[in-house]
């Protein structure tokens, strides 16, 4: 029901609003919770609510086209003998083959290629169109281990220990039967057409001490040659980055609960974990106090729309950071020429996060053969190529406004805030004072 | 036969030869002194070998095992043959908890008990335990066959899917959508070629099995109070 409908005089409760009620209504109808994927929808305490200070008197700001500003960023420096180097500090997030489509997996790594970053695996393994056409992979070692097997292993750039997502830190993954076809139920030794619920928890450790073991094993078997990151859904960020540094991580991975998912709880999507933007503060004091910050990297994920949030990231002290909900718009997904299609399912352009259905119609989160042919992978690429470029030029505008010649060279003192919590979140002063809540005048 | 001193050697440079095998192998015979409880012994290996560890092992030996057979004449830590392709690791004593956890194929035997865990999410692997298992074995088992000729803890067998379990002494409880199932000729069968290709000298006639009643693989409203 649209506002336009609504007679005069009818008063909708911000309690119980149209969305509170439907959701009783479904839930009263079905008896399971609201099952979806995308992330967050509330409005959270995010990155538009800080600014930069460019450059005036106090400041000397580069010039715009002509001054170089660096994007090229080294992750895994501290233990591999294979260091990863990415031409810009935006990666691909881990999204499985399963949840996603071998074309829209094969779009990734054909877009990630083409900027010269990497793109990530997922819960289900790698297939090799996603390694073939990705320069830089980074492989996933999930609770599941859904298709991990050492040859893959030792194909890999990188290798990302998981132990949460931002989208439900503390919670596995979640494929619904429908997604469950003879190919993804093979690479996941898998009886088709279940409903698979991944475990939250790894299956042969059980804490820090013995993570760092398994990440020695890790090594072991790679023979020390790839990073190994560890990915942590933000919740308690300071704690938890101070213990993946001291299980010896190479790289942290740190998504806010902006973070997509292919298909988990609404729930635990909307009330679990803390936002981003409140997250890297925390791990960024945690690898300073640690004398960690910079040699062990940080990834930021979690809400990254463009090159501004990539530029605030890096501000506040990240190195790089990972998109997925965005890549997956930016190859076709919520796409307005689908509007027929999205209306058909229950659904429109822009509103669509029914991904653990199957039924995309833009061909990325699906296992339909009909469906997944409406996505060219190569055309794809080179959407996801440009869009990955505008980010990099907008951080780097940013960058230089701030009289900064490389995109890490970006810093806390170049940030305000505009609102009390964000400021409180992100450490930086109000705008036009001097004020950080909780540290003080 | 190539022999390595771990009071003289590194787990490295050990692990590293042994890969080295992989693409030109000198050595088909390894022994291993002195390994003191050492973690990630002899892990990704991927070549037909044949490896005694003379003591203890500590985490992950043998992890993601492909094509080699190894021996470890002691016990084991924590997730002895984790990931195994292929190959076979056999423990001459105890296992700790998560052995042969998320393995795909090979066959591990346990000569004495296995704790906690044991098979956890395994997908092909072939698991003998002529000893006792823990609690929460075979949790999330997904393909192979977990035989136990003693006992086996609570919870066997939870959310499981279609991993065979035969256990010959008593199971304290099973673990959710986990049943006692019917054993017919084709199961003695399987179970007997099974203790034979491990070297245990067990009647198949005296084991019960246990499977997975298939009721959580797709969710019903009317299950919930299982999730």
């Amino acid at each position: 029901m649209s506002d336009i409908n609504v007679k005069p005089g009818l008063r909708e409760s911000a309690t119980f609003d149209r969305h509170t009620i439907a959701e009783i209504q479904r839930a009263a109808d079905t008896g399971i919770y609201d099952i979806r994927g995308f992330g967050a929808k509330r409005r959270l305490p995010h990155f538009d609510d800080l600014l930069f200070l460019g450059a005036s008197m106090s400041r000397y700001p580069l010039e715009g086209y002509r001054e170089k500003c660096n994007t090229q960023v080294t992750l895994g420096t501290r233990f591999a003998k294979k260091p990863i180097v990415i031409e810009t500090p935006v990666t691909i997030a881990g999204m499985s083959f399963g949840a996603l489509s071998a074309n829209a997996k094969e779009a990734l790594g054909r877009g990630a290629s083409a900027v010269g970053t990497s793109t990530t695996t997922g819960d289900g393994g790698m297939t090799p169109e996603e390694r073939g056409q990705s320069s830089k992979l980074v492989y996933q070692y999930l609770p599941s281990r859904y298709g991990m097997n050492p040859d893959d292993l030792r194909k890999a750039d990188a290798i990302e220990v998981v132990l949460g997502q931002g989208a439900k830190p503390g919670g596995g993954g979640m494929l619904l039967g429908q997604k469950i076809t003879d190919r993804v139920a093979m690479m996941r030794t898998l009886p088709k057409g279940v409903d698979q619920r991944s475990a939250c928890r790894h299956p042969d450790w059980t804490g820090p001490d013995d993570l760092a073991i398994k990440i020695q094993e890790l090594r072991e078997i790679t023979d020390w040659q790839v990073p190994i990151y560890i990915k942590i859904g933000a919740t308690r960020t300071y704690y938890d980055v101070k213990l993946a540094v001291k299980a010896g991580a190479d790289v942290i991975v740190l998504d806010g609960m902006q973070g997509g998912t292919a298909a988990t709880q609404d729930v635990f999507i909307e009330h679990v974990g803390i936002p981003t933007m409140a997250a890297i503060p925390q791990a960024v004091q945690a690898l300073q106090e640690m004398g960690m910050h910079r040699k062990v990297q940080l990834i930021v994920s979690g809400g990254i729309r463009n090159g501004a949030d990539v530029a605030k990231c890096m501000a506040l002290g990240a190195d790089a950071v990972a998109i997925g909900t965005a890549a997956l718009v930016a190859l076709g997904c919520n796409h307005p020429k689908w509007q027929a299609d999205y209306e058909k399912i229950g659904s429109a352009a822009g509103y669509y996060d029914d991904y653990h259905e199957g039924k995309d119609p833009a061909g990325i989160s699906t296992q339909d053969p009909e469906l997944m042919s409406r996505l060219d992978p190569e055309e794809a690429g080179r959407r996801l190529a440009n869009y990955l470029r505008v980010l990099t030029l907008e951080a780097q505008t940013l960058a230089r406004a701030c009289g900064k010649n490389d995109l890490r060279n970006l810093e806390p003192e170049d940030l305000v805030a505009l609102t009390v919590e964000a400021a409180a979140m992100a450490r930086v002063p109000l705008a036009g004072t001097q004020w950080i809540p909780g540290q003080g005048f | 036969m190539k022999t390595v001193d771990l009071s003289k050697t590194s787990v490295r440079e050990l692990n590293q030869a042994l890969h080295d095998q992989a693409q030109t192998c000198t050595e088909r015979e390894w022994q291993v002194l002195q390994p003191a409880g050492k973690h990630n012994l002899v892990c990704g290996l991927d070549q037909n070998l044949s490896i005694d560890i003379q003591g203890h092992a500590g985490y992950y030996c043998a992890g993601m095992n492909k094509k080699a057979h190894v021996v470890v004449h002691g016990n084991v830590g924590q997730g002895v043959a984790e990931n195994m392709m292929s190959g076979s690791v056999r423990v001459k004593g105890d296992a700790s908890q998560s052995a042969g956890a998320t393995a795909h194929g090979g066959l591990l035997v346990i000569e004495g008990n296995a704790a906690a865990r044991c098979g956890i999410s395994m997908k092909g692997v072939d698991i003998v335990v002529q000893g006792n298992v823990g609690h929460m074995s075979c949790f999330m088992g997904q393909a192979g066959t977990l035989v136990v000729c003693g006992d086996a803890g609570d919870a066997l067998g939870d959310s499981l899917y279609e991993v065979h379990i035969y256990v010959k002494g008593q199971v304290k409880s099973l673990g959710a959508d986990c049943v006692e199932k019917e054993m017919r000729d084709e199961h003695l069968q399987e179970l007997a070629a099974l203790l034979n290709r491990a070297g245990v000298n067990e009647d198949p006639a005296q084991f019960r099995r246990y499977g997975s009643a298939r009721e959580l693989y797709n969710f019903k409203v009317d299950n919930a109070a299982a999730y």
